[in-house]
C-alpha cells in the first residue's frame, strides 16, 4: 500500500462509489431485460459462425437477418439446431449458410440435445481463451524484467495491415510495450466486423479478425526475438463492442479500448445500445484476461482540463463500477485520463500531477492509462517534445500504468517511424532518471496539489450526485457530460435493441455470469 | 531584397533537418544520408547524429548550407483578412444584418474527428476564444461527425443555413479533396450555392486549396471562432449589398 501523497478523504472516496454504484444500478436492470443484434452475432461467433457470403456479408449477420425478430430467443439455439439437424460441423454450416441455407425455416430437434450440444461448444470457445490466457501470463511472467514501468504504449495506423506489421516490429524493437493499431474512421459506426486482412483504410486499419491474427504473429515473432512480451491493443466500441471483444478474446490481444459512454458520447450511438453491448463485452474481456482501456481523455479534448477535471474522475469512478458489474477486476480497469491543460496556465503542471496522483490513489490496483497532450500541440514539434517529457514525468512519478507515449509531431501527420524512436528515446530518459523520485518525495500538506485534489473529489462527488438525482440515462440527455446532449431514444443501432423472451436462451452469457461470479440485480 | 536561411550570421543559409532512411546504421548509412543531402542541393552537409529505429532502418539529424535564396518582394499569399472579435462580430450583425444568421457546420463524409469543428463552434470554443453557440447573434447548429454531404445540405435547407462550415481532419490519400469536391457538386446540383456562405476548414486546409475547390474560404491550423464568424458575417453582407 503506497502512503498518500494527497491526503485525499477516504469516506469521500467511498461516497464516490457508493454514488457510481446508486447511478449504474438502474442501467443494470434495463441491461439484464435486453439482448442486442451485436450481443447474438458474438454468441454466434463464440459457438463458432464466421466467414462470409459471396457478396461479403458476414455470416453472423446473415443468420440475424433470418432469425428477425426471433432473436429476444437468442440466436444460440437457432444455429446449435441447424448443427444438430444438419449433421455439420461449424464450418460447414458456415459454408451452407453462405450459400444461402436460412436456418431459421429448419424445425427444431428436442431442446435437451440443443442444450448438450451448446454446453460443448462452450466447453471448445471457453478451452481456447483460457489457453490463451495461460499462453500469456507465462510469457509475461518470464520476460517481466524487460518491460518498462509504466508500460510504453505506441500506435500504428497506415490503413495497410502488412505496413502496420513493419511499423510495429520496429517500434516494439525500439523499446514499446504495446501496440496499438489504430481502426479506420468510421469502423465505429459499421454494424457489422468486415472480415479477412485488408489494406484500406483511413486514418487506421480495419479490426478484422484476420487482421488481429497477422499482428498477433509478427508481435510474437518480434518479442521472442528480443525477450519481450508485447501486448497488441485493438477497439472494443462502436456497434461491435462485444464482437470485437470475442475476437480479441480469441486471437489474444492483451487489451481493448472499452469505455461504457463513450459510444454515446462522442460517436452519437444509441445509449440503450451501448450500455447493453458494453457489459457483454466486459465480460468477455474479463475473461480473457484482456485489459480494459476507458477513454476519459476525451472529455478533455471537448471541455476544459482545469474546470472539467471533475467529470473525468466522475465517469472513471461509473467506469470503474460498469466494470465491476461485468466481473472485471481492478488489475484489469486501465481508467483513462490525460495531460491535456493548457500549457500556458501558471502552475499547470501541478493541476495536472494532482490529477494523476488522486487518480493512482483513488484507483491504486487500476493500471492506469495516461494519454498525452493533443489538444494544445501545434507545428512547433520542439516544443511537443518538450511538453510529452512534462506529461512523461507525471507519468513515472505517479505511477501510471501505461503510458501512451506523445508524439512530437501531434496535430501535424500520423507518425513517421523516427517520431515513435523519440517518444520512447524521451520516454526511456524520464522513467530510468527519475525511477524512484515517487518513493523520494511527499507533497506539501496543504499546498497546491493537495488542495487542487481536494476540489476535484468534492466536485466530483456534488456531480455524481446530481447524476444520481435525475439518473444516468436523463444526465445524457441533459448534456452533463462532455457538454453534449443525447437523446435516449436517438443516436445509431438503438432498432438493434430487443427486449428478451422469458425463456431467452444464451448458454454462452451463462457461463460467463458463473465463472466471472457476476451478481445479477433482477430476479 | 534577397532572402536565405539564418543561422547565427546573415546569409549562411544553414538548414536543420531530420529524416529516417530504409537502411541499416553503419557508417556507409551516414554517408549515403551526406550524399543525399548533398543532392537537395546543400553544401557542408554534416550528420551530426544517427540512430537505428530497426534493422532496417536509421534516423538521421543533419545540417546542411543553401545557396539559394528567394527575392522575398516577389512573395505573394492569399490569406483570409483578418478579424472581427466577438463583440465586432455580434455589432456588425445588428447593425449590417439585422436579424440573427444561422451556421451549420460538421465533420463530413467518414471523418470522425470533431475537435476542428468543435474547436470553432461549441459554446465553449477554445483557447479562450468562445465559440459560435456562444455567439448571440449567431444560431449555430454542430452536426457533429460522419456526417454524410446529402444529409449536411438537407439539415442546412431545414435550417434555413445563411453559412455552412466543413471540417476535414482527417487527409489521408486525399480523402478530404474528394469529399469536399462532392459536397460542392451537390450545392451546385441543388442550385444553392450562391444562396449561402461555405467554407470548409482543417489542419491540412488553406485558403488557397479552399478556393479552387470552390469554397468562400478555407481555414487551417491557428483559426480562431472570431476568424470565421468574421468572414461569414462579411461576406453576408457583401452579397446582400450587391
Amino acid at each position: 500500500m503506497t502512503k498518500s501523497k494527497l491526503n485525499l478523504d477516504t469516506d469521500k472516496i467511498a461516497k464516490a462509489r457508493e454514488l457510481s454504484k446508486q447511478i449504474t444500478a438502474p442501467v443494470q436492470e434495463y441491461i439484464e431485460k435486453h439482448t442486442t443484434v451485436a450481443i447474438e452475432r458474438t454468441t454466434l461467433r463464440m459457438i463458432g459462425a464466421d466467414g462470409v457470403d459471396s457478396v461479403g456479408v458476414p455470416i453472423p449477420n446473415k443468420v440475424l437477418d433470418q432469425i428477425g425478430d426471433n432473436i429476444c430467443y437468442g440466436a444460440t439455439k437457432y444455429y446449435v439446431n441447424a448443427l444438430l439437424k444438419k449433421g455439420l460441423t461449424p464450418d460447414e454450416l458456415n459454408n451452407e449458410i453462405a450459400n444461402g441455407l436460412d436456418i431459421s425455416k429448419l424445425d427444431f430437434v428436442d431442446f435437451s440435445y440443443i442444450e448438450e450440444k451448446a454446453q460443448e461448444l462452450v466447453e471448445v470457445f471457453a478451452a481456447k481463451v483460457k489457453a490463451n490466457v495461460a499462453y500469456r501470463e507465462e510469457k509475461v511472467f518470464k520476460y517481466k524484467a524487460k518491460e518498462n514501468s509504466p508500460l510504453l504504449y505506441l500506435i500504428v495506423a497506415t490503413g495497410n495491415i502488412y505496413e502496420d506489421v513493419k511499423q510495429a516490429q520496429a517500434a516494439a524493437k525500439q523499446g514499446a510495450d504495446i501496440i496499438a493499431v489504430i481502426r479506420t474512421t468510421g469502423q465505429s459506426l459499421l454494424d457489422f466486423v468486415p472480415f479477412g486482412p485488408t489494406t484500406e483504410g483511413f486514418g487506421g486499419t480495419y479490426a478484422t479478425q484476420e487482421n488481429f491474427k497477422i499482428m498477433r504473429k509478427a508481435l510474437d515473432e518480434t518479442g521472442e526475438e528480443i525477450g519481450k512480451y508485447i501486448r497488441l491493443v485493438n477497439y472494443c466500441s462502436g456497434l461491435c463492442m462485444p464482437e470485437i471483444a470475442v475476437m480479441g478474446a480469441l486471437e489474444r490481444l492483451d487489451m481493448m479500448l472499452n469505455d461504457s459512454m463513450y459510444g454515446i458520447l462522442f460517436r452519437d450511438i444509441n445509449m440503450y445500445r451501448t450500455f447493453v453491448d458494453q457489459k457483454f463485452s466486459r465480460m468477455i474481456n474479463s475473461f480473457a484476461g484482456i485489459i480494459i482501456n476507458s477513454g476519459e481523455d476525451n472529455y478533455l479534448t471537448t471541455s476544459d482540463a482545469v474546470e472539467k477535471a471533475y467529470t473525468v474522475t466522475a465517469s472513471q469512478f461509473i467506469n470503474e463500477r460498469f466494470a465491476y458489474e461485468s466481473g472485471l477486476p481492478a488489475k484489469l480497469m486501465g481508467l483513462g485520463h490525460a495531460f491535456e491543460m493548457n500549457p500556458d496556465i501558471k502552475n499547470g503542471f501541478l493541476l495536472e500531477m494532482a490529477q494523476a496522483q488522486m487518480a493512482h490513489e483513488i484507483f491504486p490496483e487500476a493500471p492506469l492509462k495516461y494519454m498525452p497532450p493533443t489538444k494544445y500541440m501545434t507545428g512547433d514539434i520542439f516544443k511537443g517534445l518538450a511538453m510529452n517529457t512534462l506529461f512523461n514525468f507525471i507519468a513515472k512519478s505517479t505511477n501510471q500504468g501505461i503510458l501512451l507515449l506523445g508524439m512530437l509531431t501531434e496535430a501535424i501527420h500520423t507518425p513517421f517511424m523516427q517520431d515513435r524512436f523519440l517518444g520512447v528515446a524521451n520516454a526511456k530518459y524520464v522513467l530510468n532518471n527519475i525511477a524512484d523520485f515517487s518513493d523520494d518525495i511527499e507533497y506539501k500538506k496543504d499546498g497546491i496539489m493537495q488542495t487542487r485534489a481536494k476540489v476535484v473529489l468534492d466536485e466530483t462527488i456534488e456531480f455524481l450526485e446530481e447524476i444520481n438525482k435525475t439518473d444516468l440515462f436523463n444526465a445524457i440527455e441533459t448534456k452533463m457530460f462532455a457538454e453534449v446532449s443525447r437523446p435516449k431514444n436517438g443516436g445509431k443501432g438503438l432498432s438493434g435493441v430487443a427486449e428478451k423472451a422469458k425463456d431467452y436462451y444464451n448458454p454462452f452469457y451463462t457461463y460467463l455470469e458463473n465463472e466471472l461470479n457476476i451478481v445479477k440485480k433482477g430476479n | 531584397m534577397m532572402i536565405r536561411p539564418y543561422g547565427d550570421t546573415l546569409n549562411d543559409g544553414a538548414v536543420q533537418m531530420s529524416f529516417t532512411l530504409p537502411i541499416a546504421h553503419s557508417a556507409k548509412a551516414d554517408e549515403a544520408a551526406i550524399i543525399f543531402g548533398k543532392k537537395l542541393g546543400f553544401k557542408e552537409v554534416e550528420v551530426v547524429h544517427s540512430n537505428p529505429l530497426s534493422d532496417e532502418f536509421t534516423f538521421f539529424v543533419v545540417y546542411g548550407k543553401t545557396e539559394i535564396s528567394i527575392d522575398y518582394d516577389k512573395v505573394i499569399v492569399e490569406e483570409v483578412e483578418k478579424s472581427l472579435d466577438f463583440y465586432g462580430v455580434n455589432n456588425f450583425i445588428k447593425e449590417n444584418i439585422k436579424r440573427k444568421i444561422v451556421v451549420v457546420g460538421a465533420c463530413s463524409g467518414t471523418d470522425a474527428h470533431t475537435v476542428g469543428i468543435d474547436a470553432i463552434m461549441n459554446m465553449k470554443g477554445f483557447d479562450q476564444h468562445y465559440g459560435l453557440e456562444r455567439y448571440p447573434m449567431i444560431d449555430a447548429f454542430n452536426l457533429g461527425a460522419q456526417v454524410t454531404n446529402e444529409d449536411l445540405i438537407k439539415k442546412a435547407v431545414e435550417l434555413k443555413a445563411d453559412a455552412i462550415l466543413i471540417s476535414q481532419i482527417v487527409t489521408q490519400k486525399d480523402v478530404h479533396i474528394q469529399n469536399l469536391t462532392e459536397f460542392i457538386e451537390l450545392l451546385e446540383a441543388e442550385g444553392l450555392r450562391s444562396k449561402m456562405v461555405v467554407c470548409a476548414g482543417g489542419p491540412r486546409i488553406g485558403n488557397k486549396l479552399a478556393l479552387e475547390l470552390g469554397y468562400d474560404a478555407g481555414f487551417g491550423r491557428g483559426t480562431y471562432p472570431e476568424n470565421v464568424a468574421s468572414f461569414i458575417v462579411e461576406k453576408i453582407h457583401e452579397r446582400a449589398v450587391k
